[in-house]
């Protein structure tokens, strides 16, 4: 069995948003690059998932659209614990053409199992894995918050309104997961740092894709007016100006 | 020609998000002079669906079949895909919630439509089409161009609100052409939780971080989100912790929330956790720290101890409901 983690490369969570040329493009000066949360966490339980597998699941791959700026999110990724990486070389443009990319560089791979995070924090479109699932003709599985090897097949929970379910679903597929699949990152030992600088990083060309979206421009939110304080003692006159001023009770 | 809106059903009835997004696409089809078509997807009665013609859908596609009790990725956007194509759908909608986001990826690639996934509002402009989305987990928004013919939206719950526009719509069943690769995945086994609020459905959502000190001191915030029919919701440590359930917590990797009234006790308000929690109406924070980022965050604050503020608010909000 092999798995594979699609990871995408986000501005650390603590950045403070700007934007440059008239509001048309992210301001990258100063940001730090982290893996995705989310694909870091589904990194985690693949690793876990192997360790556990008795040798059954051979390998944990990582995958990822982007230019080369991008390598030291993957050979983050690697010194994690990911025993190979592939970089398919091209600016990732929106959703469709990162799927694109991405079904085009792993179709004749062989992967068993693809995980892909519920989205990206940076773009927030929910959409890589499932746009990869229907390029691969293959199913797909979301709000995924675990997943198990037991008796040579994986099984995951999905999250659905008020509960959960457990779903069994034909190999290869894709689960796009959430929180819960594993609730801390693996952080990379000494060891595995040193390791991941041999550890393979093939990049692949990607053949022309068209994006069908395209960022005009972004805006920050308005500010806020300053916040309202309220006595303590007078629990009263909060619930007042939240039933009259705010209007919310 | 028309605007299709996916109107997902639990346990055969319709919620008000499901009345959100027709008249969100009402709104779409006004403006580009079209109708909206509603489809459904299992057992809803002539009632309930009904109801969707008063929100501004002119037609109803019904689709009942028992293989779709649970929701298949496969089988479900291939019938949305088919019913697209069937109704000439230009735009397709359907909401940013868990079923939105395992189909709507898989729809765009069916019909080749640009996906904008989160929107608020209606387009900019119908020509070319440009519309608002949210991005960088709510700290910017994007206007995002779709250059496809055929688009897809899913909207943010909560975000544009219901209009009534006080029509009626027909109904028309509709078979789905589906095979085995449309049923990939089997569901084995569910586990519901009855009774609760839910978080994403929440109109008031009482909340509580680390300040709380421990799992313990829930109560309080348990009483007065029981008295205010709210849900009650976490910062991500209190999850961590488990002390809470994961369900609950709210933030940037946890759930994106929009309720009308969001009450943080004891949460310091890390920008991680404002992402998920500012497109609240209204936010009453409680901190003893008055250099608490979260009140930057806030509309109210409150400065002092959740141990002594909480039941002095649960007793207020008593005599405001024995009042009204
Ligand atoms: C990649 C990443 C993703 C993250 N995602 C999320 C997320 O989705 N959601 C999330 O919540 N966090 C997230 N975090 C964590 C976030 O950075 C903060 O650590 C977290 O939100 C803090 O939780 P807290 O406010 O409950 O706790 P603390 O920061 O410990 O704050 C507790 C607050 O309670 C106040 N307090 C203490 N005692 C009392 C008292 N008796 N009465 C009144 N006030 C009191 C304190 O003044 C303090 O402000 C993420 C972090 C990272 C790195």
């Amino acid at each position: 069995m092999k798995i594979l983690i699609c990871i995408s490369n986000v501005p650390d969570t603590t950045t403070k948003i700007r934007f440059v040329n008239d509001n048309t493009a992210f301001d990258t000066n100063g940001v730090q690059w982290i893996i995705n949360p989310w694909d870091e966490l589904a990194l985690t339980r693949a690793l876990e998932l192997k360790e556990g597998s008795s040798g059954a699941i051979e390998k944990v791959s990582v995958i990822s659209v982007g230019p080369q700026s991008s390598e030291p999110t993957l050979r983050k990724a690697l010194a994690i614990g990911a025993d190979d990486a592939i970089r398919v070389n091209a600016e990732p443009k929106d959703a469709f053409a990162v799927a694109q990319q991405l079904a085009e560089a792993i179709k004749d791979e062989g992967y068993d199992l693809i995980i892909s995070g519920i989205e990206s924090s940076d773009y927030n479109g929910a959409a890589v894995g499932g746009m990869l699932a229907e390029f691969l003709g293959i199913a797909s599985v979301s709000s995924v918050s675990g997943i198990n090897f037991e008796s040579g097949g994986f099984q995951v929970k999905r999250e659905i309104d008020g509960g959960s379910e457990m779903v069994a679903a034909q190999t290869p597929f894709v689960a796009i997961i959430q929180k819960g699949v594993a609730i801390v990152p693996r952080i990379p030992s000494m060891r595995g740092i040193m390791q991941a600088r041999t550890k393979p990083l093939k990049v692949v060309e990607s053949s022309a894709t068209d994006n069908l979206t395209e960022f005009v421009d972004y805006e920050l939110p308005p500010a806020k007016a300053a916040c309202k304080m309220v006595d303590p003692e007078n629990m009263k006159e909060l619930v007042n100006l939240l039933h009259t001023e705010a209007k919310v009770l | 020609m028309s605007v299709l809106v996916y109107t997902e059903n639990w346990d055969g009835k319709f919620k008000k998000l499901s009345f959100e997004l027709v008249s969100f696409a009402k709104g779409i089809a006004e403006m580009t002079g079209t109708s909206v078509t509603a489809l459904s997807i299992g057992n809803v009665d002539a009632e309930e669906l009904n109801k969707l013609g008063n929100y501004g859908a002119s037609k109803i596609v019904e689709v009942k079949d028992d293989r779709l009790n649970h929701l298949i990725n496969g089988a479900y956007s291939s019938i949305i895909s088919q019913v697209a194509e069937k109704e000439g759908s230009s735009v397709v909608i359907l909401s940013n919630n868990n079923t939105g986001k395992a189909l709507a990826p898989r729809v765009s690639v069916k019909l080749k439509a640009g996906l904008v996934a989160g929107v608020n509002a209606l387009p900019s402009s119908a020509n070319p089409f440009i519309i608002k989305k949210k991005a960088f987990t709510g700290k910017a928004f994007a206007n995002v161009k779709v250059k496809s013919d055929k688009k897809i939206l899913t909207l943010n719950q909560n975000s544009f609100g219901v209009k009534e526009s006080g029509g009626s719509a027909s109904v028309e069943a509709f078979s789905p052409s589906l095979n085995d690769a449309d049923f990939k995945t089997e569901v084995k086994d569910v586990h519901k939780v009855t009774g609760k609020v839910l978080l994403t459905d929440a109109e008031i959502v009482v909340s509580g971080g680390r300040g709380m000190k421990g799992p313990e001191n829930w109560g309080p915030i348990e009483e007065l989100a029981g008295l205010l029919g709210a849900a009650t919701a976490c910062s991500r440590p209190v999850s961590d912790e488990g002390w809470r359930p994961h369900e609950e917590h709210t933030g940037q990797t946890g759930k994106i929330i929009a309720p009308n009234l969001y009450i943080a006790a004891g949460i310091s308000g890390a920008i991680q956790h404002v992402a998920g929690i500012s497109s609240s109406k209204c936010i009453v924070a409680i901190n003893k720290d008055n250099e608490a980022p979260i009140f930057e965050a806030a509309d109210y604050g409150v400065i002092g101890d959740v141990m002594q503020v909480l039941p002095a608010l649960i007793d207020a909000v008593k005599s405001f409901k024995s009042e009204n």
